[in-house]
């Protein structure tokens, strides 16, 4: 690998890490308040679908001129459209308590499902539209130079330096603030929390919709950004991966950077080798599936009490349950 | 004067059902699975601004219109079945075991691993030996694998066996790519070491293999000391080591059966049904499972119920949008989506129940209401009136204040 390769490998790693970045920061501050949210792919994959349809009906409406907009509104739309996900998932699994495994397996299967409808109607030649725009996020902060510092730290769309910001913001808070101390108290222990007088519904609530929208930012950037534009159907295994990146970095987003990065990096490594060919790059794709794993294994086995999970992780809280 | 502060009750209030009669379970359950696929029929027939009557109909002819759609209807019915079996018992055992989609992809790539490579130079009778014997050792270590971590080290298995799918997934888009280099990338179908065919088609063997593994897996997890052992420990695993189960072998045990279940339904797709080997052989069929065998309660009755219902809504659906014109796949995975959520809702009511918080001034009306209903109907019985009135009121409040200490 020559040295322009190597700059243009951890570039392009960087740039889709934001995917698993935005992923695994949304999933985090859900697992915080207690809940395993399975329905990650499903949320990525609306938000995206949602954020492309606005992006085409705006430049369709009012052309190329204000580039500000065409990147503000479609992102309001996904996050809107993933918070209406993230509440649609809290009200089966915390008012209806339902199982969250279950509500997470049918929120994905209904959530891929209606993204692929929505643009399957939308129909791909439209996404010619799309991709015309997405040229503005790509280029809102963007240095251009040659220098090998710029090209790896400076050359990114703006959602790429949002999603370390929102990481970083959403670490600060979890372990810095009032607010994240409940929310940690929720999802360790409700009842306890509950008595202290902390409204355990309420966190629940503002905390998996708020991870749901930042989730559907991720799907959004996927689509807009790494693909320019154009519709993969490939949303739901970074769904899942970043659901995997959520243990690899033991519940702590800053700690997520440096992993969503190696994941990014793992998943486009096969095409920075030289002389590999299709089959054995297929081989080389199994890798980040393969050191999650084993990160699971070794969290196991040697894990401290500080790197273990929600103790309420997965349970639904009913008050008068004794 | 003291200011009194006035607490406000909330509107609603949740009582866990102590015991609700199985039948009345079960008629709220197929009523809620009648009424969710009404509720797509009538979707599909806004979406589509159709007659619903002529989506329902269309729904039917789509699982039952010809004698080959009865065919793969039920043998889809019970490929997803087996499936849906094979996670139940680790279900049952608070496993949660995401990772059928992997377990049957990797069983059917074994079993057409074994026709590629030994087709012709063996028996097919042989042939069909050895990819059985392959396809439920590596379908059976698929899911062993994660089981001996979570039961010796606690590992999270959810995302382990979701890991282990991804995994065989690259294993065979590798193989495809080795195989086929041509830019296909699609293997055809293999003509050795397919399995016979019963009646002329490929569905007899299937539904028999289901209805084998049904009563197998009924009784197995009603009348066997396993059974009762998996659901000793899916209740709690403490009380499991109390009574000297040996929860680490159960849980291996349990994964055995549960990754061999799955190693059949592979197979059965790998040689029976399709024999090619593709990522999209299982579809999705493993996670749908999942969600099947849960609605089912991890009875194996409701589950075949389940899974009918799911086909039928599957295959119904993508006849309904091909019938209009519409080429759009994704709506029978939106319609499934819709499915299973308005049934986890419907579950809610089973556990729980609620009560509507009337407030004082809605009481006093209906009180009022009541009294003056008594007037018309008999005027005779103004004098007990009054009476009347008062038990209801006091009813009411006995009503509020048992709602209370629940």
């Amino acid at each position: 690998m020559t040295g322009a390769m190597l700059v243009q490998f951890i570039k392009s790693a960087m740039r889709l890490s934001a995917t698993f970045l935005y992923g695994s920061t949304g999933e985090t501050i859900i697992e915080k308040g207690g809940h395993l949210n399975l329905g990650i792919p499903g949320v990525m994959s609306v938000g995206a679908a949602c954020g492309c349809i606005a992006e085409y009906y705006l430049v369709k409406s009012m052309g190329l001129s204000a580039p500000a907009l065409l990147v503000l509104i479609p992102l309001l739309v996904t996050i809107f459209a993933g918070a209406l996900m993230g509440l649609l998932y809290s009200f089966l699994t915390v008012t209806l308590r339902a199982n969250q495994n279950v509500v997470g397996l049918a929120m994905t299967t209904f959530g891929v499902g209606l993204a692929g409808y929505l643009i399957t109607k939308m129909q791909a030649q439209n996404f010619v539209i799309i991709t015309r725009a997405s040229r503005f996020f790509l280029n809102m902060f963007q240095v251009q130079s040659e220098n090998w510092f710029v090209q790896i730290f400076l050359s990114h769309g703006v959602l790429v330096y949002l999603a370390i910001i929102v990481a970083i913001v959403a670490q600060i808070i979890l372990s810095k603030t009032r607010v994240g101390l409940n929310l940690r108290a929720v999802g360790e222990n409700p009842a306890t929390a509950d008595a202290v007088g902390i409204n355990v519904t309420k966190y629940k609530y503002v905390s998996t919709c708020t991870g749901c929208a930042i989730s559907a930012i991720g799907g959004f950037f996927c689509i807009i950004d790494y693909m320019g534009g154009n519709w993969e159907y490939i949303l739901e295994g970074f769904g899942w991966l970043s659901i995997a990146l959520v243990i690899f970095s033991m519940w702590r987003p800053v700690l997520s950077i440096p992993g969503s990065f190696i994941f990014g990096g793992l998943y486009i490594l096969a095409n920075y080798i030289e002389g590999t060919t299709f089959a054995q790059m297929e081989i080389i794709n199994m890798l980040p599936y393969i050191v999650t794993v084993l990160v699971l294994i070794i969290t196991s086995i040697f894990g401290k009490k500080s790197v273990q999970p929600p103790a309420a992780l997965g349970t639904s809280y009913f008050r008068e349950e004794r | 004067m003291v200011n009194e502060k006035k607490e406000r009750e909330p509107l609603i209030h949740l009582v866990k059902r102590d015991h609700l009669d199985a039948w009345k379970q079960w008629a709220i359950r197929l009523g809620a699975i009648a009424g969710s696929l009404l509720f797509i029929c009538l979707l599909i027939s806004i979406v589509l601004k159709g007659s619903p009557f002529k989506v329902v109909e269309f729904m039917f002819k789509g699982a039952f219109g010809t004698n080959l759609n009865v065919n793969i209807f039920f043998r889809d019915a019970a490929i997803l079945l087996i499936i849906s079996l094979a996670v139940t018992p680790a279900f049952k055992m608070r496993f949660w075991n995401i990772g059928a989609e992997g377990q049957v992809l990797i069983s059917a790539y074994m079993s057409v691993l074994c026709m590629f490579y030994l087709g012709g130079k063996v028996s097919d009778t042989l042939l069909i030996f050895i990819s059985l014997i392959a396809s439920l050792s590596v379908g059976i270590l698929w899911a062993v694998i994660p089981a001996i971590f979570k039961a010796l080290w606690n590992t999270n298995e959810t995302l382990f066996t979701l890991m282990m799918n991804y995994i065989a997934l690259q294993i065979v888009l590798y193989s495809i790519k080795a195989w086929v280099p041509t830019s296909s990338g699609q293997l055809p179908p293999l003509t050795s070491g397919n399995l016979p065919q019963i009646a002329g088609g490929d569905y007899v063997l299937s539904i028999i293999v289901a209805i084998f593994i049904t009563v197998f897996l009924f009784i197995y997890m009603r009348f066997s000391k396993h059974g009762y052992e998996v659901s000793v420990v899916g209740e709690s695993q403490n009380t499991a080591r109390y009574i000297g189960i040996n929860v680490p072998k159960v849980i291996i045990r349990t994964l055995v059966l549960s990754g061999a279940m799955c190693a059949i339904a592979g197979f059965l797709i790998g040689a029976g049904i399709d024999h090619t080997v593709s990522i999209d052989t299982v579809g999705g069929r493993g996670f749908t499972a999942v969600l099947v065998s849960w609605l089912g309660q991890f009875n194996p009755l409701a589950i075949v119920l389940m899974s009918c219902v799911v086909v039928f809504l599957s295959k119904g659906t993508t006849r309904v949008m091909e019938s209009f014109g519409i080429a759009n796949a994704f709506f029978a995975e939106v319609a499934t989506g819709i499915c299973f959520l308005i049934i986890i809702i419907c579950e809610f009511f089973i556990r729980y129940r609620v009560i509507l918080k009337k407030s004082e001034k809605k009481v006093a009306h209906e009180d009022l209401e009541l009294a003056a209903q008594g007037e018309d109907s008999s005027e005779q019985l103004t004098a007990n009136e009054n009476e009347d009135v008062r038990l209801l009121q006091k009813d009411e409040q006995n009503d509020d204040e048992e709602g209370r200490r629940i």
